[in-house]
């Protein structure tokens, strides 16, 4: 899923600035399984910021509300009825979440309340880590379900470096050293013999490299 | 905020958890300027009265010290109305 | 031939090959690279220019490898992956060979965490064994990457890096063997101070026929000091430094201990000269080239091949 992490609140007070009557927006998709954006962030944020605000003498009116996703358009109707009574909307869904609110809203400024981070999983309660970069050319089968592209600092196709050591990568002494973690999982799978094959010169006109995507599906469009 | 000694609690980690989430709702506080001096998470058992009366009278010192929440002050210092939040929950 | 390289001649006549390394400056200074080049020149069969080693800005390893050309040196150019695309890459590789460079080392490149510059994109594009394909695709089939004809095939020796001593062990010889098979011909190894852990690699080397199919060269870096032997043990990632070499050194008084470190790094090129398969050494001084002349003449490799 997609991980986030929320902005700092100074940064968020900026953006703020100069309304008093705002929504905060969370999202029940991925925000809320890295405890990002969901229904709890929301409260916690709109709580500090309405404390930061009283503080400062500049009181705000804060609605707290939870989309079942910021990224279907269904979902977003549901404050249509109420969204242009607001000065702005801070958002804590992904980036995703925050651009399609915007499209969809334009009388109204939309502000990010997080980072979006990146496509992970959870390996403990508390801690995500990243697994995609989301390149259209899945190539998990060639190197033993790990991915070079996300796992592997310099995303080499023919690792690792020669700066791996003890399994861990140079940048991070506590980052995995994702060709090590590919040598390993292969020696399991006793295809060790897959390594010494070049993968080959990758194509990047399918990731983000090649400009701004888009998926259509015939057999589902109306 | 008071919690059961670490390693007594009746829901084994309960008191562990909030510790954590007390230490980051202290840096929410110092975040937004509130302070989170006014925020404080002890532990002790039921039986210890005398400890409870020790840290009541420890936190009323501090809190004295530290004045009063500075938000009522932006408030009475202004003459405007303070600031309203309206929980409302929108799900769909 | 595949190139005009004199190194490529000396290794080819299977004569044991010196080379080593100049750091460009910091700065637009060309008087530096000169200097440089001039302290070494006569005692090595080729210089490399390091590319914005460690991820540091420096003077370009291309425009520094034209000055050291400008003075009937011959360079090795070392790329790396991590700042340049493709495209970039392979315009460089046809500017460097109009210029006259006709050795190249491909590198993949420390990752810009290292140096002055960690906000920086990083490209890898291409890794380094994809650059060693795309410099033997432009050079012995004559088409791009695109799969466009060259008009003017580019000429190089190919090199690339090894190194005997970072993790997975068992991998190395394999690595080692990819770059062989993508085009290297020549290999500088990552500096030597385990020579038994090396020995070892060289075995697994030759096990697989790869001291035939292309040609080693021993990497060596003198120490200057205790302080900077227990820097290189500690802190350089994919570095074997033995204990006994650190108490080889802790052994003499600090104003002994270059001398000490010159002499082991003589000694290191003296085993070098012994192992089946090791065709020559790549002396890396690095802010110590002045070192250089002493070095080899002490590990007896002087006078260098006139190769015309």
């Amino acid at each position: 899923m997609i991980i986030g992490k929320g902005k700092s609140i100074k940064d968020i007070l900026a953006m703020i600035e100069n309304h008093s009557k705002i929504i905060v927006a969370g999202c029940r998709g991925c925000v809320t399984v890295c405890a990002a954006g969901g229904e709890k962030e929301v409260g916690i944020l709109s709580a500090a910021l309405s404390l930061a605000r009283g503080k400062d003498g500049k009181p705000i009116e804060i609605k707290e509300v939870t989309l079942e996703r910021q990224c279907d358009s269904e979902y977003l109707e549901s404050i249509r009825s109420f969204v242009d009574e607001y000065e702005a909307v801070v958002s804590i869904a992904c980036g995703a979440g925050v651009q399609f609110m915007a499209e969809k809203f334009r009388k109204i400024p939309l502000y990010p309340g997080i980072d979006t981070n990146f496509i992970g999983v959870t390996e403990a309660q508390g801690v995500w880590t990243e697994r995609c970069q989301a390149c259209g050319d899945c190539k998990l089968h060639i190197t033993g379900g790990i991915c070079p592209i996300s796992r592997c600092a310099k995303s080499l196709f023919n690792g690792p470096c020669g700066g791996s050591a003890k399994g861990k990568c140079e940048v991070n002494p506590e980052v995995d050293c994702g060709w090590q973690l590919i040598y390993d999982r292969l020696k399991e799978l006793g295809k060790l013999d897959q390594l010494e094959i070049i993968i080959p010169i990758n194509d990047w006109s399918n990731s983000r490299d090649g400009g701004p995507r888009k998926i259509i599906r015939e057999d589902l469009t109306l | 905020m008071a919690g059961c000694m670490e390693g007594n609690c009746h829901y084994l980690t309960g008191n562990l958890r909030a510790r954590k989430r007390v230490e980051y709702t202290k840096k929410i506080l110092d975040e937004i300027g509130i302070g989170g001096e006014r925020l404080e998470m002890y532990n002790m058992s039921a039986a210890q009265g005398p400890r409870f009366v020790e840290i009541a009278n420890e936190m009323t010192e501090r809190i004295k010290k530290l004045g009063p929440n500075p938000i009522k002050l932006a408030a009475s210092t202004k003459s405007e109305e303070g600031a309203q939040k309206e929980r409302e929950e929108c799900f769909v | 031939m595949t190139s005009d390289s004199r190194l490529e001649k000396i290794l080819s006549r299977g004569d044991f090959a010196v080379t080593s390394e100049c750091g460009p400056p910091r700065g637009a200074d060309p008087e530096i690279i000169r200097k440089k080049g001039t302290l070494i020149k006569d005692f090595v069969d080729a210089i490399n220019v390091t590319d914005n080693q460690t991820s540091v800005v420096r003077m370009s390893s291309f425009s520094s490898c034209v000055i050291l050309k400008q003075m009937g040196i011959n360079p090795v150019l070392q790329m790396v992956t991590r700042d340049r695309n493709r495209i970039a890459i392979q315009s460089d590789i046809l500017g460097a060979a109009a210029l006259g460079i006709n050795n190249i080392l491909c590198l993949s490149g420390d990752h810009q965490k290292f140096g002055d510059h960690a906000k920086a994109k990083n490209v890898y594009d291409l890794d380094s064994i994809h650059l060693i394909q795309t410099v033997k695709q432009m050079r012995d089939e004559g088409k791009f990457l695109g799969g466009d004809d060259i008009k003017g095939k580019p000429r190089f020796f190919i090199g690339a890096a090894a190194n005997p001593f970072a993790d997975p062990f068992e991998f190395r010889v394999i690595r080692l063997a990819k770059k062989v098979a993508a085009g290297a011909q020549f290999i500088q190894t990552q500096c030597i101070y385990n020579l038994n852990r090396f020995k070892e690699w060289m075995q697994l080397v030759r096990d697989r026929g790869l001291h035939e199919k292309v040609h080693i060269l021993g990497g060596v870096t003198p120490m200057k000091s205790l302080g900077m032997a227990n820097y290189m043990k500690k802190m350089v990632p994919g570095m074997d430094v033995p204990d006994e070499l650190i108490a080889r050194i802790k052994g003499v008084p600090k104003e002994k201990q270059a001398e000490e470190g010159i002499k082991m790094c003589v000694e290191t090129i003296q085993h070098l000269r012994e192992i089946e398969g090791v065709h020559g050494v790549h002396i890396m001084a690095i802010e110590w080239e002045e070192m250089v002349p002493h070095i080899v003449q002490n590990a007896g490799l002087l006078p260098r091949p006139k190769i015309e």
